[in-house]
């Protein structure tokens, strides 16, 4: 067989099936010292957030620094940012696998993790947000005694809607896409190891019978995520666009979010990806070919999102509309100028650097590049929450948020949760595709002539 | 007659390949291909003989399922209080739409990935006495089910296609 020159480029040509197992495996299992070091810094991060997570329902909302006119604040913006997140796992998992985009493989699984693992940081903002999270059921529809059901034309029920399919098909997703790579773990395993990862591949084997109803279960489910990631975030930004407040009210939502969306998620799969690739020696599956794709992604994401912030701006001048034009003029000149023209400077001028073909390939600048662009992208949720509703309709009140030391540690709190969940995952599952890494790898053949074409 | 079963271990893909066109020309249908990863060229050997996975069944009726139920959820419940809220009808379908298409997602891929498990047969609870630690890295393996009489022309085809190791 002639491999096409696709697959060459993507995946080095020395690394045999052997070598990914052996390379995968060995990331598994007792970890040195610095990595419980790691692990005690998150979690004591995390213990602060939930600490003050305890405050806020001890003494009330209030302690949160929500004052009326700003009552959604830094909350909703992490759950915006946070949801947005996890969309570049879904799409290097789902829209890049329908693609065929091979280069996909060897980054596919940490971004996956990445998705459930930001999602269910996200899913804890509502909550923490609405006050009263013990009665956050009431937003499932069930048959209760006063016949009360959910109002199904507000977009929060909506959001739950959305976001509640998106966490279980993603953790659906995930799990499937585990489930040969498990019981490649197993078969290395000995002892209790070998018996949990027994139970959790399911007794797979890798049949035919198998690998049929697996392979088209797969494509099928890659076929109903792909439209899934693209609605989660427009929902999300119905949340906005269906109210009438000045700076919301517009139709340039929905795609907006969803390219800011896969913008972050992209700098956060570089953020998770480097630093594993360095630490886990897999310089023979993530190649430069790899961080330039992303670079090249999150460079095209970039200005989409430019275009975005000019065509806001332009909407609101040539709407005519005074309060519209009132919201963009506080935005850039009021209390909150510094967090507006930052999110320009993260997001529109910081990525430009990727022009250059050398920084798209070099660990270090991409890194940097990064976390300019989660900053930016944090800051552009802040800017579309907190001055919007800081200047709305009527001076009288017009008024400003700030942030208190229990909602900003519930935030860092979450950042902790995240990277605890994500240190975790490392460390008990495969974090590169032993399958899907093998696939775009040469195959094993003993008479390479007599294949001539692959198909 | 009493069936037994034989094993052919093989490092590549072509060489299971050929095993299995070899053994399908001698007339052993009831084979068991293990592969490490899914191979576009075994798979389109095996399939040849096989209706189409009847995943994609389960995923219809579970969309479907979930559009239907979108939209009940949300029409009935509107008819129990009829209220006129944000100057929209009680049932005005756009918005519910979008609990449909949640749904139909939704119910949908869960009935994708139950179909995994039900037509793949997991989970399975021992392993198949054919099952070889080595086909989850980088060993194809080949088992055949045949008459206890025939044993040896399967080993012979197994052998002669080129197999690594051939066992009961």
């Amino acid at each position: 067989m002639s491999a096409p020159p696709a697959q060459s480029t993507t995946a080095p040509a020395q690394a045999t099936w052997a070598d990914v197992n052996r390379d995968v495996i060995r990331t598994i299992g007792m970890p040195r010292e610095k990595y419980f070091a790691w692990l005690c810094l998150v979690a004591l991060v995390l213990a602060a957030g939930a600490s003050a997570w305890a405050w806020q329902i001890w003494v009330g909302i209030g302690a949160a620094g929500k004052r009326t006119p700003v009552m959604w604040a830094m909350y909703i913006t992490t759950f915006v940012f946070w949801i947005g997140i996890g969309h570049a796992g879904t799409l290097i998992s789902a829209v890049l696998y329908l693609f065929r985009a091979r280069w996909r493989t060897s980054i596919y699984r940490g971004a996956e993790a990445m998705t459930v693992f930001a999602v269910m940081t996200a899913g804890l903002f509502p909550l923490i947000h609405a006050g009263r999270m013990w009665f956050a059921y009431w937003l499932m529809p069930y048959p209760n005694q006063r016949y009360l059901w959910p109002n199904f034309k507000s977009p929060l029920v909506w959001d739950v809607f959305a976001i509640s399919t998106y966490l279980t098909i993603s953790v659906v997703f995930f799990i499937v896409g585990l489930v040969p790579d498990i019981a490649a773990l197993r078969d290395n395993a000995t002892g209790y190891k070998r018996k949990i990862y027994a139970v959790l591949s399911l007794g797979w084997e890798g049949s035919d019978q198998q690998w049929r109803h697996y392979r088209r279960g797969y494509g099928l489910l890659a076929s109903l995520a792909t439209p899934l990631v693209l609605s989660v975030h427009s929902v999300v930004s119905f949340d906005f666009a269906m109210a009438l407040v000045p700076g919301w009210h517009s139709t340039l939502f929905p795609p907006f979010f969803v390219d800011g969306a896969i913008f972050s998620g992209f700098a956060m799969v570089l953020v998770l990806i480097l630093p594993m690739r360095a630490l886990f020696n897999w310089y023979p599956y993530i190649t430069d070919k790899h961080l330039d794709a992303m670079a090249k992604l999150i460079l095209v994401t970039s200005l989409v999102l430019t275009y975005f912030y000019v065509c806001e701006v332009f909407t609101a001048w040539y709407s005519g509309d005074h309060f519209e034009r009132a919201s963009v003029f506080a935005k850039a000149s009021q209390q909150y100028a510094w967090a507006y023209w930052g999110m320009y400077f993260c997001n529109c001028l910081v990525p430009l650097v990727l022009f250059i073909r050398r920084a798209r390939t070099n660990a270090v600048t991409l890194y940097v590049i990064s976390i300019f662009v989660l900053i930016g992208m944090w800051l552009e949720r802040f800017n579309i929450i907190v001055p919007g509703l800081a200047h709305d309709f009527y001076p009288y009140t017009w008024g400003t948020y700030y942030p208190t030391i229990t909602d900003s540690a519930i935030i860092v709190g979450s950042f902790a949760w995240f990277f605890l969940l994500f240190l975790g995952f490392i460390r008990v599952m495969p974090s590169l595709s032993i399958v899907e890494v093998k696939e775009v790898l040469p195959h094993p053949l003993k008479h390479a002539a007599s294949h001539g074409g692959h198909h | 007659m009493a069936t037994a079963s034989v094993l052919g271990v093989f490092a590549h893909v072509d060489t299971t390949l050929q095993a299995i066109r070899d053994l399908r020309a001698k007339g052993f249908s009831d084979l068991t291909v293990y592969t490490p990863i899914p191979v576009e060229e075994i798979e389109h050997e095996v399939e040849k003989v096989r209706p189409l996975s009847a995943v994609r069944l389960f995923t219809l009726v579970g969309a479907l399922t979930g559009t239907a139920t979108g939209f009940f959820i949300t029409i009935w419940t509107s008819l129990k209080w009829e209220l006129v809220t944000g100057g929209k009808a009680p049932v005005s379908i756009p918005p519910f739409v979008i609990i449909a298409f949640e749904l139909t997602i939704l119910l949908g891929g869960l009935a994708s990935a139950l179909a995994i498990l039900i037509l793949g047969r997991l989970p399975r609870l021992k392993p198949s006495p054919t099952y070889d630690p080595r086909f989850s890295v980088d060993r194809f393996g080949v088992a055949v089910a045949c008459p206890a009489d025939r044993i040896d022309a399967v080993q012979a085809v197994l052998s002669t296609a080129g197999a690594e190791e051939v066992r009961r």
